[in-house]
């Protein structure tokens, strides 16, 4: 991580600047939901990407607006990195009409297409086809944009996964595979749950592969760089395996977690390997920005989401007319 | 008026929308070069080429994925599955990826998704190549279902499909492909939601899907040479239903029997049985009737194959004793 980081020259502050404003916009939604939570004011439950954030980052500031991702049940994190608004994410994890999907999805299905999300996925492994089938779109429509899928450990279990890196391999798809490695399938290992090499399963069909670490922003951010060019030159299929780490349980409600890992292996991620944590010192390191300038980042950040919170708190719920809406494009569901 | 195949209906309701939009296009098992095992799509790569009639491997939930995906972002693929049977392989694409998409959505997303299919026995083909799936997918909010019926329902749908912004499964009768009906030359859509009256009668209703329409019209010419007059009246679509035109012939007729090739128990038979009884008991003068399919996985023996679908003497001999009052 320090090499990656040491060769970058001294210039585009804004960008790395705004890298580092995306991984803290992330973290202090998460900590804003999962308080939701534990004060019963969030319908179901969420999946927490705290820890996570260099992957998401990294990735989607490679990306054009335009281009495409799919994402997984633990997907805030992928959406706020393509670009969403914290009050239109939180209406929408507290079920209200002016959420992304007006309160019809919730935490697990929120998409938003004006940034080129095309919606989370509560399935594992569900939206590869999605995903591939837009890298079909683009190749086929004559566009540039290339698409991403995001997927964790636990989707390398999922035959459709597969299925689909083999025709992206046949036909050359501008599509990128990002396996995000954050150790645990739910309450489970990876190393109990994938045999043999995860980059092998994707380099038998021909596809090149790639392994970073995920709490490296600048690494992760380089890699998605070239391939995400070389996708749009019709390099593409890539498959890309990110190591990171989940600092909370499997969902919100998961805190006793000593079963199947310990509090030694989380404290060692949180305090050695933060991906914020660790940017900011490089920012600092290289003079790109002072402890004081990243304090206040994370004040206003931290501002702007405690004021999404109370606005959705008080949003409206969706009419009762909503509920036969959106089944079909032009047909109303009756009782 | 001309006549073709169902068959070549299916294929020139493709072709003439493939020429119409660019934007559609077809994938599947075989579907280019081979023109699939049917032979229902032969002509259309040799028109399209590859880029458009695009050959899968043998990966159901992958293409049936890939085509979610595709519609989502501009394109609008006709996904072809060889039978209707494999629908099971891609259940959670098509049911909780394609169906759910625009709803919970909240409406930004659409999926114009179509997935021509097939069903029906007594081709001898046994238990995992001739089921009659449809009901399971229409159970699912977020899917249209269409039942072609003869060539001409196969072409006036399959353009309405491919034109509509949701998803559509079509199942084709696999055994109707050779059989020939009157196709006009010039362009027609046939609207969902709209059944079709294909006689008239006053005595009895028969309500019938796909294949069992023939069946339910030759039954209807037994009954007439008994002068009992038989209503034949097909849906066409189960998803939308139109239930207007359904209630409206029972209230004529005061007797119905609904006649599907799914299984009987659970599908579409008990679904249009219930409606009638929610909103038309009153006008009956005789229980609904249901023959479906037997409640088995189709055997292979052509002897029990034959005794697990609805014929016209079944069928003809169940109207009567409706009419008879003997039931």
């Amino acid at each position: 991580m320090k090499a990656a980081m040491s060769e970058t020259p001294r210039k585009n502050t804004e960008a790395y600047l705004h890298m580092y404003q995306q991984m803290v916009r992330i973290r202090a939604f998460e900590d804003n939901a999962n308080q939701l939570y534990l004060s019963a004011k969030m319908p179901g439950l969420t999946h927490m990407y705290s820890g996570q954030e260099a992957v998401a980052v990294g990735i989607c500031e490679a990306l054009e607006r335009t281009d495409k991702i799919t994402s997984t049940h633990r997907g805030h994190g992928h959406c706020i990195a393509k670009g969403a608004q914290f009050r239109e994410m939180f209406c929408e994890l507290l079920g209200r009409a002016e959420g992304y999907c007006r309160g019809k999805g919730g935490s697990m299905h929120i998409a938003d297409q004006d940034n080129g999300n095309l919606g989370a996925n509560a399935i594992v492994g569900g939206s590869a086809g999605i995903a591939t089938g837009a890298a079909l779109s683009a190749k086929r429509l004559g566009r540039k944009d290339v698409a991403v899928c995001f997927f964790g450990d636990g989707a390398l279990g999922q035959g459709l996964l597969y299925e689909v890196m083999n025709m992206a391999a046949l036909w050359k798809l501008p599509v990128i595979y990002v396996c995000e490695n954050n150790l645990y399938g739910q309450y489970t290992k990876v190393e109990e749950m994938a045999a043999g090499q995860i980059t092998a399963r994707a380099a038998a069909f021909g596809i090149e592969t790639f392994e970073a670490d995920g709490q490296d922003v600048l690494a992760v951010f380089r890699l998605a760089q070239t391939l995400v060019s070389r996708a749009r030159k019709g390099d593409g299929p890539f498959f890309v395996v990110l190591n990171t780490y989940r600092y909370m349980g499997h969902h919100v409600g998961d805190t006793n977690r000593e079963y199947y890992r310990s509090k030694e292996e989380e404290t060692y991620w949180k305090t050695k390997r933060d991906p914020i944590a660790n940017f900011g010192q490089w920012l600092q390191k290289e003079g790109l920005a002072s402890a004081e300038d990243l304090a206040a980042i994370d004040a206003e950040i931290r501002a702007d989401a405690e004021k999404a919170v109370n606005y959705a708190l008080a949003a409206p719920f969706p009419d009762a007319g909503e509920v036969g809406r959106h089944v079909f494009t032009d047909l109303l569901a009756t009782a | 008026m001309r006549e073709i195949t169902l068959s070549k209906a299916v294929n020139e309701a493709i072709s003439e929308e493939m020429r119409r939009d660019p934007t559609v296009l077809v994938l599947g098992e075989d579907v280019a070069e081979a023109g699939t095992p049917f032979k229902v799509l032969s002509g259309l790569v040799e028109e399209f080429g590859r880029e458009r009639v695009m050959d899968t491997p043998i990966s159901e939930p992958g293409f049936v994925g890939i085509a979610v995906g595709a519609a989502l972002t501009g394109l609008r693929p006709i996904v072809d599955l060889m039978f209707g049977d494999f629908i099971f392989l891609v259940m959670d694409q098509l049911c909780n990826q394609a169906a759910k998409t625009h709803y919970m959505s909240g409406g930004k997303l659409n999926v114009p998704l179509v997935v021509r299919t097939n069903l029906g026995a007594t081709r001898r083909s046994a238990a995992q190549h001739s089921q009659s799936l449809h009901a399971l997918i229409a159970h699912i909010p977020g899917i249209k279902v269409a039942l072609p019926s003869s060539a001409y329902e196969a072409k006036g749908l399959m353009k309405t499909a491919i034109r509509d912004n949701n998803p559509v499964v079509i199942f084709e009768d696999k055994l109707m492909y050779q059989e020939k009906a009157q196709v006009p030359e010039e362009e027609y859509l046939i609207p969902f939601g709209t059944a079709g009256v294909l006689r008239e009668g006053s005595d009895v209703t028969l309500i019938a899907t796909s294949s069992m329409v023939q069946v339910a019209s030759k039954a209807a010419d037994i009954l007439a040479a008994e002068r009992i007059s038989a209503e034949v009246i097909d849906p066409r679509t189960i998803v939308p239903l139109d239930e207007e035109s359904l209630l409206k012939s029972v209230q004529k007729t005061s007797r119905v029997v609904i006649i599907d090739e799914g299984h009987k128990s659970l599908g579409v038979t008990a679904e249009i049985g219930s409606r009638i009884n929610e909103k038309a008991f009153y006008h009956l003068d005789a229980p609904v009737q249901r023959m479906g399919a037997l409640d088995v996985p189709v055997p292979f023996s052509p002897v029990l194959e034959d005794l697990t679908v609805p014929t016209p003497d079944k069928v003809a001999a169940r109207a009567r004793a409706l009419v008879r009052g003997e039931l």
